[in-house]
């Protein structure tokens, strides 16, 4: 387990405890048309952008809350920091030791550096709104990979920017969008030219460090014929006891005969409303992959999607939400076929804990002339106590006929015969709990490469501690 | 003589509102077979949970030693660690997490238990030289090596989940071993193959404690004592050939013997 050592550390502590940080432009609290302009100022943007950002507001001012899911209605959005860029970050650094120190010695603690050192092809390390490093190794580089902090690809390749960015995600699409839309900043751009095949993966993380934060990283991805790439992202910031908001917005093309895998560990903490936006377009013979762990957040509400445009398109979706006390993970996934022949599954595992509530919330749509489409839909939930809640809500729309569509759904606790069972066997409650419920979520997790599968069992392990008195 | 190494006193079971055992009495020194025999119902299987420790059994009276320590104060993962194992009538399946993830994490447990009492402290064993440590267990009891990377106990026919009990206690060691009816749901091969495990792992000073409905199973692994238990009591005890004169005349001979009728449970105790 030589390799896996810097996670032998991690505990909850790790994740919440803040930075000191000095902030060379620290917005102010609340959202209007001057901070805009100057967050569109500050960072040199092109015409465009600041008529897209305007625009957006616009729309935000404009469109309600949603009226399903989760109540928003606490979430104050006057009292929210919406642009922070800490003191010493001028530009992202491409080598660690560029990195100023506290900012380096957070990522430290969380184990990227070492990360990027054994298994990864690029890293990007986001702290609040700005990239602190940013690094594609050589190889790549001279393949024709981009791999760019996203501030600096709409300066190195405004067209390319221009010509993807919020077209799979339009700002119009529900209020969460076109505030995104509005003050995004950051993030990461994947350009894969037609044919390459990445053959590690490629990670961005991102921190949250100030308090009352907003963070609104845009994530851009194109990955052209034939190509291959796997992208991971880890997302954790510090516990304050006021709120944070996270809405980053994540678009993916896959064209055709590409193949894409995008993995997520969202770890926000429990200060963190998680409104996060993430889709994909699949074109002909391509394969896009969603694998998802959620923990942390107070709520979440995400939904990745993927559109399967093109004939012979599969997406497949694997997630798995825990809530524990005071957390409401409102998760799922949505699938729209739109050409013939395309094909989608979706497995998507819940567990409540300590009065948590996790839901599952999906969209099956096929569209009329997606024939032959075929669609599998499993969700499993795992309830560990009495106080603790799960809800599935899986809704279908089908307007062909010619198409195969399975939904199994099951809710599960665990016996005391079993745990009996484990702690005969010398396992104490807490680690017995922990081995069945990672066990449970073993299908999604095999998915994951190996550091993060690590890192998904110990924070379960540690959700798991003192579970039963 | 040796002393005891566990020594049940007056037990009293209850589970929910109803008692089950009305107060055994055992003695188990080191390196003994026993057997407990007994119809269906009798308690058997209360006996061998409620000395594992299962928070369902409540103990209303009685004390049981286990070399030297109050056994019923302990948790069951203490009673482990201490060198009891209870070999499962319905060994329970674990959905994606397989034998040899589950075997180590149960082997470092155990071990850093025992660790700790000796003020000492334990390195986890490393996945490499517990699979080679599991891979001659799994040959010594029969078992394809394969089984490793399946999920515990899913899929396991009832012959292989049993086999897949002897190879815990074949990893784990134990002092005293409790094999609550091995021989439940077996065909002869697979008895004959379950009982050529178990003396294959057995060690001469471990003991044993056989729950059984039938005899056959005694055929195989020999015991020094055999004890027969109804309605939640241990009623005559004596060496292996009481077991063959039950084979031979049913429980009814005991019934008879010690003046239980079928229909109204007990009447009288004698000893």
């Amino acid at each position: 387990m030589g390799a896996l050592d810097y996670l032998e550390d991690l505990d909850r502590s790790v994740f919440d405890s803040a930075n000191q940080q000095d902030y060379a432009v620290r917005a102010q609290k609340g959202l209007s048309e001057a901070l805009i302009r100057k967050i569109s100022a500050t960072k040199n943007e092109p015409e465009w952008m600041l008529e897209h950002r305007l625009k957006s507001l616009k729309q935000f001012n404009e469109m309600a809350l949603p009226t399903w899911g989760v109540d928003l209605s606490v979430l104050n959005f006057d009292d929210i920091i919406y642009y922070a860029a800490p003191d010493e970050m001028k530009g992202y650094a491409t080598k660690w030791e560029d990195v100023p120190d506290d900012i380096k010695k957070t990522f430290e603690r969380l184990g990227i550096p070492e990360a990027e050192r054994k298994v990864l092809a690029g890293t990007g390390a986001q702290y609040d709104s700005v990239n602190a490093y940013h690094k594609l190794k050589e190889e790549w580089e001279s393949k024709g990979v981009i791999f760019e902090d996203m501030d600096q690809a709409l300066k190195k390749f405004p067209d390319l920017v221009k010509q993807y960015f919020m077209k799979c995600v339009p700002f119009s699409d529900h209020k969460f969008a076109a505030l995104h839309g509005a003050v995004w900043s950051g993030g990461t751009f994947l350009y894969v030219p037609k044919g390459v095949k990445v053959t590690a993966p490629l990670q961005a993380y991102f921190r949250m460090n100030a308090q009352s934060m907003g963070q609104f990283e845009h994530t851009l991805i194109i990955v052209e014929d034939g190509a291959d790439a796997h992208y991971i992202e880890g997302c954790s910031a510090p516990k304050y006891g006021s709120t944070s908001l996270h809405a980053g917005c994540v678009e993916v093309y896959v064209k055709p005969n590409a193949k894409f895998r995008y993995s997520s560990v969202e770890n926000w903490s429990q200060d963190t409303y998680n409104l996060n936006t993430k889709r994909a377009i699949v074109d002909a013979d391509a394969i896009m992959e969603w694998v998802g762990g959620n923990l942390g957040s107070g709520v979440t509400m995400l939904y990745p999607c993927s559109i399967l445009r093109g004939r012979g398109a599969r997406a497949d979706h694997l997630g798995v939400a825990f809530a524990n006390k005071g957390q409401i993970q409102d998760t799922g996934a949505k699938v729209i076929h739109v050409g013939p022949n395309t094909t989608s599954t979706v497995l998507a595992k819940g567990i409540s804990k300590g009065g948590g509530v996790s839901v599952y919330r999906g969209l099956l749509q096929i569209n009329k002339g997606a024939k032959g489409a075929k669609s599998n839909v499993r969700c499993d939930a795992l309830i560990l106590d009495g106080d603790s809640r799960n809800d599935t809500y899986p809704e279908m729309k089908i307007y062909e006929d010619d198409v195969s569509i399975g939904h199994e759904a099951s809710v599960g606790k665990i016996s005391d015969e079993q745990l009996f069972y484990l702690r005969s066997r010398g396992l104490s409650e807490d680690e017995a709990l922990a081995m069945i419920v990672n066990g449970f979520i073993d299908p999604i997790v095999r998915a994951l490469p190996l550091e993060y599968a690590v890192e998904m069992n110990r924070l379960i392990e540690m959700e798991m501690e003192g579970a039963i008195g | 003589m040796t002393e005891s190494l566990l020594t049940i006193r007056g037990l009293k079971v209850r589970v929910e509102e109803t008692e089950i055992l009305h107060g055994i009495d055992l003695d188990i020194k080191s390196g003994e077979i026993h057997a407990i025999m007994g119809p269906n119902g009798s308690g058997k299987s209360t006996l061998s949970s409620a000395l594992m420790g299962h928070p369902k059994y409540e103990i209303t009276e009685g004390t049981v030693l286990f070399r030297g320590e109050n056994l019923l104060e302990m948790i069951p993962e203490k009673r482990a660690a201490l060198g009891l194992f209870l070999s499962f009538q319905y060994p329970k399946e674990i959905p994606g997490v397989n034998l040899v993830s589950f075997m180590r994490a149960s082997y470092n447990a155990v071990r850093k238990a025992q660790a700790e009492v000796r003020n000492e402290t334990c390195e986890p064993v490393t996945l490499f030289a517990f699979k080679k440590m599991m891979m001659d267990k799994m040959s010594l009891v029969g078992m394809p090596a394969s089984f490793m990377e399946r999920a515990t106990n899913e899929g396991f026919s009832g012959g292989e989940k049993k086999k897949c009990e002897i190879l815990q206690m074949a990893v784990l060691e134990p002092i005293l071993a409790i094999l609550d009816e091995t021989d439940s749901g077996l065909d002869i091969d697979a008895l004959k193959d379950i009982c050529h495990a178990i003396l294959e792992v057995r060690k001469p000073e471990q003991a044993i404690l056989m729950i059984t409905h039938y005899q056959r199973i005694l055929d195989y692994i020999a015991p020094d004592h055999v004890h027969v238990m109804m309605n939640g009591k241990i009623v005559m005890s004596g060496g292996s050939d009481l077991a063959r004169t039950i084979e031979s005349e049913g429980y009814d001979y005991v019934r008879e013997k010690v003046g239980i009728t079928k229909e109204s449970g007990f009447k009288m105790i004698t000893s």
